[in-house]
């Protein structure tokens, strides 16, 4: 197989991140309507912080919350594809770095993987 | 105030936000999240939360004009992210440690620095490749093509530019923006890579970087979906309005007068955080 450039390789990955925001902008602006479709808008206050019960704060819990159409639980999940499109250009990188034989850079787009796969999960715990 | 009317609202202030932000070259985010402290009211640890993820946003959402032109570097990007995601990590740790007048001085600051930074000339000094360095064997190199044709660029002091990377993760992480002008300084200033190299790959790093924090501030509740939605939308929409300003037009008077917008948020910012007020 032909080693592909490292201009195809961006080309590649440029059209996965556009897929990525769209796709997480369709799942939120879905959610997000859902939200003020509802009868009775809670009013909620943002002066103070208050870090809110494991619902919106989990994988598990916005998976949950998904499932039973619950509006914030939808738009967090977009939000939550939005995170995952960098990552998922990280994993492109280094299919592609393999592709070209780059055997430097697929440690290097491996160790940038590790870091954000350890932040990812700390919202799994 | 209702939720929809507070969401309508931020939705526009998000607009203006990441018009500014694309007009000035700062990026969205250090515009909203004094917007969202000063004018909403709203607890800075929201505000950073939902200003990180329209940072991501945007980063990704740009990436593909920026391809067209062929101009970032994937290599150097992803060495340097070793340091961004790495800072990142503990920003996002320090943001639960550290209080939130601290942060918003912390933040005033950063804000002044963007500002006069956006001033800066860029001329460039390529610098040759010279076989046997760090730069060479990490594979920093690469072409540049401009009017003057094409030449090849190499990094220069690399553990200098890895070290200020670090430190522009730590700040993303810690208040929720791409600090694109951190890592265009290490780029262009420390590393001698040609200007346009440097800003077009500085916006493939801010996602990556901006996605090392945002695992945490989930996990921790910063990321409310009815704010991060709209400011997210917002930004969003003002940054690729504004780009497509800017490719149209020259527009120094209009930035000039949008830098002294970002000194007077960062002055206010700074205020606000040693009176207490935020």
């Amino acid at each position: 197989m032909r080693r592909p450039t490292d201009h195809e390789l961006e080309l590649s990955v440029a059209g996965m991140l556009r897929f990525g925001v769209t796709a997480a902008a369709i799942v939120s602006i879905f959610g997000g309507l859902l939200y003020l479709r509802q009868p009775h808008l809670p009013i909620t206050r943002y002066e103070t912080f208050r870090a809110g019960g494991p619902g919106l704060r989990t994988l598990a819990g916005i998976w949950h919350g998904m499932v039973h159409l619950d509006p914030k639980s939808i738009i967090q999940f977009g939000l939550v594809l939005l995170i995952a499109t960098p990552v998922a250009r990280v994993v492109f990188c280094v299919i592609g770095f393999a592709r070209q034989k780059d055997r430097l850079y697929v440690v290097v787009s491996c160790m940038v993987l590790m870091v954000l796969l350890y932040s990812l999960s700390s919202g799994v715990r | 105030m209702s939720v929809f009317a507070f969401s309508s609202l931020l939705f526009f202030a998000s607009i203006a936000a990441g018009l500014l932000g694309a007009m000035t070259g700062l990026g969205g985010g250090v515009v909203i999240v004094p917007v969202l402290a000063l004018l909403f009211k709203v607890d800075i640890r929201y505000a950073i939360g939902a200003s990180l993820v329209s940072v991501i946003a945007t980063s990704s959402g740009a990436a593909i004009a920026y391809v067209r032109e062929g101009l970032s570097n994937i290599r150097v990007g992803m060495f340097l992210e070793v340091a961004t995601t790495l800072g990142a990590l503990l920003g996002a740790y320090l943001t639960a440690k550290i209080s939130g007048h601290w942060i918003a001085v912390i933040f005033g600051v950063v804000l002044l620095y963007s500002a006069v930074s956006s001033f800066r000339s860029n001329v460039d000094h390529l610098v040759a490749v010279q076989p046997g360095t760090l730069a060479s064997k990490l594979e920093l190199t690469g072409r540049y093509t401009s009017a003057d044709g094409t030449r090849i660029y190499s990094a220069e002091r690399v553990p200098l530019g890895f070290g200020i990377m670090f430190i522009a993760g730590t700040l993303s992480g810690l208040l929720g923006i791409g600090s694109g002008a951190v890592k265009v300084l290490a780029m262009d200033q420390v590393m001698k890579l040609p200007f346009k190299v440097s800003t077009t790959t500085s916006n493939f790093m801010i996602g990556v970087t901006a996605a090392a924090s945002a695992g945490i501030y989930l996990s921790r509740g910063y990321i409310d979906p009815t704010i991060a939605l709209s400011v997210m939308l917002g930004v969003l929409c003002g940054s690729l309005l504004g780009t497509r300003v800017l490719v149209k037009a020259r527009v120094s008077m209009l930035k000039q007068i949008f830098a002294v917008v970002v000194v007077v948020l960062g002055c206010e910012m700074i205020y606000s955080g040693i009176t207490g007020r935020i």
